[in-house]
């Protein structure tokens, strides 16, 4: 059947597309940076920094001083990405305590 | 691999015979609600979020851990003969803080209190001893009971005050008489500053002296009375970082070789080492991996074959793996393709573009056996948790809700519509709650007793006995 339409076949094709591969293209649309950065894998990489937070005083002082009486650029909503222009400040480091209370599976 | 009889290659004498070879799926066991524990209101502290559930290898002490940092151990209470027509009910027995939350000032790194796994020793003595462990410390807890104090001392009264020792004039020996049941947790052993990398794995060596640890790019291995020292069998990390395109998701001993370990990939494959082979277990025994269709190959190909927990059979002849969307059980005799796989939420193939965006793509769902090796569990989102029934072939989809929570309530299976028309009592896929997610299921080694932990609840359901 192909052979006597080649067009069919191609037709047939796309209307089969994998789901997963519908979804790709979903994706592709919307990111179409995504996957293109060079040297390992992004999630990968992501992982294994969970709960990196930097703080460097010379860094944040030397930028106090030269912002004077401006605003100190303040965390992105997105916090997992460290940049070179975002100074962390000791107020984006909360205070790490346990929890004193007991669970609540316990009670 | 019938429900009962004996498996090929397993200790002589022990037959995998038990009320839990029955079918979990379809019309042969009935599921019923039990109990909850934890709180009813919506708004969820995020301290409370169960990280991990466990039996004991008894079944009589169930341990779950949180974000928080928190161990709480429940104890099934000794079956009343009178009211045989439910098995006894888990009350808390003990509850105790094992981690809590760090900061590693020369590296900035901030460690979670978080429980990622606990796993219980066998019994050796009165005492009941269990290792948990955050990202980077691994604890050994002794938890034990104290049922009787000294009362009677000589130069002390009974509130502790000293005496004056002038004023004693007679002597008596101290005795031990009853009192209220005290639990005492404390820790024996601290297993520190090994990992580099977040610790996602432990494993109790069928030994009962040693057990292993496994983070991202390392295994080590441990003897439970050292802590000073441990020796690394496994390392992937590449010279390069840039090179990096694999990480270990879960490790875990086989269940009676104490020479045996497997390791799972973010890529989909599972590695069987060796210890007798080399001091350093880099190269595998063996590889069990599923070969792929190149053209069927997606953006979401590897995200979804990432394995997220691996778990032996108990009669250690097979394995199972989870990955996002499907269980498959491997017979460790052959290594290129699993001998069942079963789906676990196909519909969600779909819709991976936004469990992309929602990140969702990247939950770590758990799995489990139960004790006769006849029927594996694992969670689903919405609350569902599913069972697959490797007899029968029968599946089966139950909700962890408060809705069903009568004692003794038979809980109604559920069923999501993919697509088309939907049927009355069915659910469609998009009116699925993603935030409700079972990452954690554990089945009781012998007996039809299931625990299940929804974001900050644990559900304890039974089959029906009558």
């Amino acid at each position: 059947l192909f052979n006597q339409f080649p067009n069919l076949a191609s037709e047939m094709e796309d209307k089969v597309t994998s789901p997963e591969k519908a979804e790709e293209a979903k994706l592709k649309a919307r990111y179409p940076h995504l996957g293109q950065k060079p040297g390992g894998s992004d999630f990968l990489r992501k992982r294994l920094q969970k709960g990196q937070k930097y703080f460097d005083s010379g860094d944040y002082n030397m930028a106090k001083a030269k912002m004077k009486n401006k605003q100190l650029p303040t965390a992105t909503p997105d916090k997992t990405e460290v940049t070179g222009d975002h100074i962390p400040t000791p107020q984006d480091l909360p205070q790490r305590k346990p929890s004193l209370v007991a669970s609540k599976l316990a009670g | 691999m019938g429900g009962g009889g004996v498996y090929a290659g397993e200790p002589r004498g022990k037959a995998w015979v038990g009320r839990g070879g029955g079918a979990g799926g379809g019309n042969d066991i009935q599921w019923c609600f039990s109990q909850v524990k934890g709180a009813v209101d919506d708004d969820v502290a995020e301290a409370d979020i169960i990280s991990t559930v466990e039996f004991n290898h008894s079944g009589e002490l169930l341990a779950t851990g949180d974000k928080g940092g928190r161990v709480v151990i429940f104890q099934q209470e000794q079956e009343n003969k009178i009211q045989s027509h439910s098995r006894g009910e888990y009350n808390v027995y003990s509850t105790f803080q094992s981690h809590e939350p760090e900061f590693d000032y020369l590296k900035s790194l901030e460690i979670e209190e978080k429980i990622n796994k606990i796993r219980w020793l066998p019994q050796k003595n009165a005492a009941q001893f269990l290792l948990s462990t955050n990202d980077k410390t691994i604890k050994l807890w002794k938890i034990s009971e104290r049922d009787k104090r000294p009362e009677g001392y000589n130069l002390k009264e009974e509130d502790g005050r000293y005496r004056d020792p002038t004023t004693v004039t007679t002597l008596r020996v101290p005795v031990f008489r009853p009192m209220d049941l005290m639990v005492e947790a404390s820790p024996r052993r601290i297993f520190a500053n090994a990992h580099t990398y977040h610790i996602n794995s432990i494993s109790i060596n069928s030994d009962y002296e040693t057990y292993l640890s496994a983070d991202d790019l390392r295994i080590n291995l441990w003897h439970l009375e050292i802590t000073d020292r441990s020796f690394n069998i496994v390392d992937i990390k590449p010279a390069n970082m840039e090179e990096l395109t694999e990480v270990i998701t879960a490790a875990e001993f086989h269940p009676n070789s104490c020479n045996t370990f497997v390791y799972s990939s973010s890529k989909g494959t599972i590695r069987l080492c060796d210890m007798r082979a080399s001091a350093l277990c880099d190269r595998h025994s063996k590889l069990f991996e599923e070969p792929e269709d190149p053209s069927n190959r997606s953006f979401f190909s590897e995200i979804i074959s990432s394995i997220s927990d691996v778990k032996f059979s108990h009669s250690g002849r097979y394995m199972m793996t989870r990955d996002y969307l499907s269980v498959k059980i491997w017979d460790l005799n052959m290594e290129n393709r699993p001998v069942e796989t079963y789906q676990v939420h196909e519909y969600l193939r779909s819709k991976l573009c936004s469990l992309y965006e929602n990140d969702c793509i990247f939950d770590k769902f758990e799995c489990c056996w139960n004790g006769s090796d006849s029927v594996v569990m694992t969670g689903s989102y919405n609350n569902f948790f599913r069972m697959f029934d490797r007899n029968t072939k029968r599946d089966i989809t139950l909700e962890a809700s408060r809705e069903n929570n009568k004692p003794r309530t038979v809980l109604k299976p559920r069923k999501v519509c993919a697509s088309g028309k939907r049927k009355k009592d069915e659910i469609s896929v998009d009116s699925l709650d993603f935030n409700k997610k079972i990452l954690h299921t554990a089945w009781h080694p012998k007996e039809n007793i299931i625990a299940v932990a929804t974001t900050n609840n644990l559900y304890i359901f039974q089959d029906k006995v009558n």
